[in-house]
């Protein structure tokens, strides 16, 4: 199990090149295609809200899932077993949440990002600023996720395991991003994430139907293989493992345990308040579209997740848990590996290039998500007090979103190894603490004001930051991303159980202690309106 | 799908039409049955989310109960996470199409009538 086994059993380079390299063109003259006019900024920010709702249902499925969802999950189930099934799930629930609760009453409120229903009957300024902030840091940190991701998966694919070559491609992706959003705008970034969807959601239905094809559609068989192929690893730590029941990696000890609860908890909390999901709900042009929107990515996200439970368990039963965590890219290199058995270099090279794809149509929502926010919270209406043009917006936009290409290169280069679906379960306790109280208390609690949203989004904010750079994922043990030096003294690797709960309380006290109880006026426009849809804006001409 | 939807530029109610319409009996009764519907349904989910998580953390032997073949418990509950999740969707669904859309309509019907400009002391347009 060696690098030159590896070597030989990567498929060909150049197939997995070529096919990624068509999905790009195909995918560029597309969004070249789509794009016409994106002076204004409805047109820019939210593809002029003329998505029907089951193309942004696919869309926000070609948004949510992840490279983190193919590659990550696969791999946990693949060598942990159950407990990494259990983050699909969250997952999946997660979507209750919005769908229940945020996204109908939001699209009415709003009209290009989150702030602009947080801020609606709030003070403008210090609530926008704060949620800029907060937008800005989830869209970072998942960012850095997809960005570790596409490095581990060309050092498996075109076999390059010099952090140099590695640095390269991450590099290319951050520059594809680039390109994709600031030609593309919403609506071409929209577009990508279509057919994404489609060929990532085909690509796993296709490797689940070969997987269950294998063993004769008997799923008991595929699991009893999976734990046999576990049973005879050669590392002991790995043959000891029950991967058909919870507790192989959170299972150890009442920290592992408190330390699976949290990231249940940011799991089923953060979906709702992750703002580059929200802001997906502007593309439809009214509530209804919205609700049909979820209702379409439940579907479908909910069917992959079925998938990827085959898929984990396949890996483990026909690759093996020795050859995946042998492999670069450890254990994201599952569902690859997977691929290679199933289809040979053909279906490696497709199901790579989908991978990438994945990670480039993740990164440019995000990037469209962060600059809108940048660009029409903090500069049109912080700095510039709403007196710029909306051509002015989307200019600053678009600088944005060179700036954050390359602090996504660049931090993507520092966080290339790390286990991307924890890297993302990191931007999921930020969405949950900084962003989902402040929203549900501004929908749902009229006597919610700004010292209640400013304490909680920053108070939510601060304390998952500082308990993430504190805690054993950033420094004290070998798989942290400093393993030299040692400062952790908050035990659990996702904040989530301690920073979501504080902010929900950090709401409450901060509007009791405030006297300030907001306009009758502006609170009865805003329930009117998120319950009604009177007055929001539609779809424009285009 | 329409593209001309109520609320475009110059209709855009002022904001004593939304505190006759927020006081409006029509408006009570929609905000009522909106809310007898999603907190109970969020508190069931979370509830049922949170039972199998602890289930999960805690209960490794349950969970590890084998049901048929090597489907055990663990897995039989995650699954029915996915069925609920589907399940919940449906009926909300069906409640929003058949019960919420309806009663919303005559809030915004109101709204283009006039009835809240009425009720707010303003000389009917």
């Amino acid at each position: 199990m060696t690098t030159i086994h590896l070597a030989s059993s990567v498929g060909n380079p150049t197939a997995n090149i070529a096919i990624f390299l068509a999905f790009v063109i195909i995918t560029l003259t597309v969004v070249i295609k789509v794009s016409g006019n994106n002076k204004s900024a409805s047109q820019f920010f939210t593809g002029g809200s003329s998505f029907s709702g089951p193309q942004n249902g696919i869309a926000i499925a070609g948004d949510y899932l992840s490279a983190a969802s193919f590659l990550g999950i696969a791999g946990a189930i693949a060598v942990y077993g159950y407990d990494g099934f259990l983050y699909s799930i969250g997952f999946l629930v997660a979507w209750l949440v919005a769908l229940l609760l945020v996204a109908e009453l939001l699209r009415n409120t709003g009209r290009f990002t989150m702030a602009d229903v947080l801020s609606f009957r709030l003070k403008q300024r210090p609530v926008r600023t704060a949620a800029a902030i907060s937008t800005l840091t989830v869209s970072l940190f998942y960012l850095l996720a997809q960005m570790a991701g596409a490095g581990g998966l060309v050092a498996l694919l075109l076999d390059i395991e010099g952090r140099t070559g590695q640095s390269i491609v991450i590099a290319v992706v951050g520059i594809l991003m680039i390109v994709y959003v600031l030609i593309g705008g919403m609506k071409g970034t929209t577009w990508v994430q279509i057919i994404k969807a489609c060929l990532l959601i085909t690509g796993a239905a296709v490797m689940t139907l070969m997987v269950l094809g294998k063993v004769g559609l008997n799923v008991s068989d595929l699991f009893g293989r999976a734990q046999d192929a576990i049973s005879g690893s050669a590392d002991e730590a790995v043959a000891s493992r029950d991967v058909l029941a919870p507790g192989a990696k959170y299972g150890k000890d009442t920290t592992t345990k408190m330390d699976f609860l949290s990231l249940a908890l940011a799991l089923v909390l953060g979906t709702a308040g992750l703002p580059h999901v929200l802001m997906r709900f502007y593309t439809v042009p009214t509530a209804k579209e919205a609700r049909r929107s979820v209702v379409w990515s439940i579907g479908l996200i909910g069917a992959f997740y079925l998938f990827t439970l085959i898929l984990g368990y396949g890996a483990a039963a026909f690759v093996g848990p020795d050859k995946i965590l042998s492999a670069a890219g450890g254990e994201n290199a599952a569902a690859p590996l997977l691929a290679l058995e199933l289809g040979g270099t053909v279906l490696l090279g497709i199901i790579s290039a989908v991978a990438f794809a994945t990670i480039l149509a993740v990164v440019a929502g995000l990037a469209i998500t962060a600059s809108a926010s940048f660009a029409h919270d903090i500069y049109a209406s912080v700095i510039k007090r709403n007196q710029c043009s909306e051509e002015d917006q989307v200019r600053v936009s678009r600088y944005t979103v060179v700036v954050l290409g390359i602090l996504g290169i660049v931090l993507g280069i520092l966080a290339n190894g790390q286990n991307i679906a924890f890297l993302v379960a990191l931007a999921f306790a930020v969405a949950a603490s900084a962003n989902l109280p402040t929203i549900l208390y501004s929908l749902f609690w009229r006597r919610f004001n700004t010292r209640g949203a400013l304490w909680s989004m920053y108070g939510g904010l601060t304390a998952t930051i500082v308990l993430i750079v504190f805690s054993p994922a950033v420094s004290g043990r070998a798989s942290s991303m400093i393993p030299g030096a040692d400062f952790a003294w908050f035990p659990l690797a996702n904040p989530g159980l301690v920073s979501i709960p504080l902010a929900f309380v950090l709401g409450i006290v901060g509007t009791l202690t405030s006297r300030d109880t907001g306009s009758p006026e502006k609170n009865a426009e805003m329930e009117v309106r998120s319950l009604t849809g009177v007055g929001a804006a539609g779809a424009v001409a285009h | 799908m329409s593209t001309t939807e109520i609320g475009s530029p110059g209709t855009t109610p002022d904001s004593a039409e939304f505190l006759a319409a927020q006081a409006s009996p029509e408006f009570a009764r929609l905000r009522r049955t909106l809310y007898r519907f999603i907190f109970p349904m969020t508190a069931f989910f979370l509830i049922w989310y949170a039972t199998y998580v602890l289930l999960g953390a805690f209960a490794h032997d349950f969970m590890g109960t084998k049901v048929w073949g090597n489907l055990n418990v663990g897995l039989l509950l995650g699954l029915l996470q996915f069925v609920t999740t589907f399940g919940i969707t449906g009926l909300y669904v069906r409640f929003a199409d058949r019960t919420l859309d309806p009663q919303a309509e005559i809030v915004r019907e109101h709204f283009a009538d006039g009835t809240y400009a009425a009720a707010a002391g303003k000389v009917q347009r």
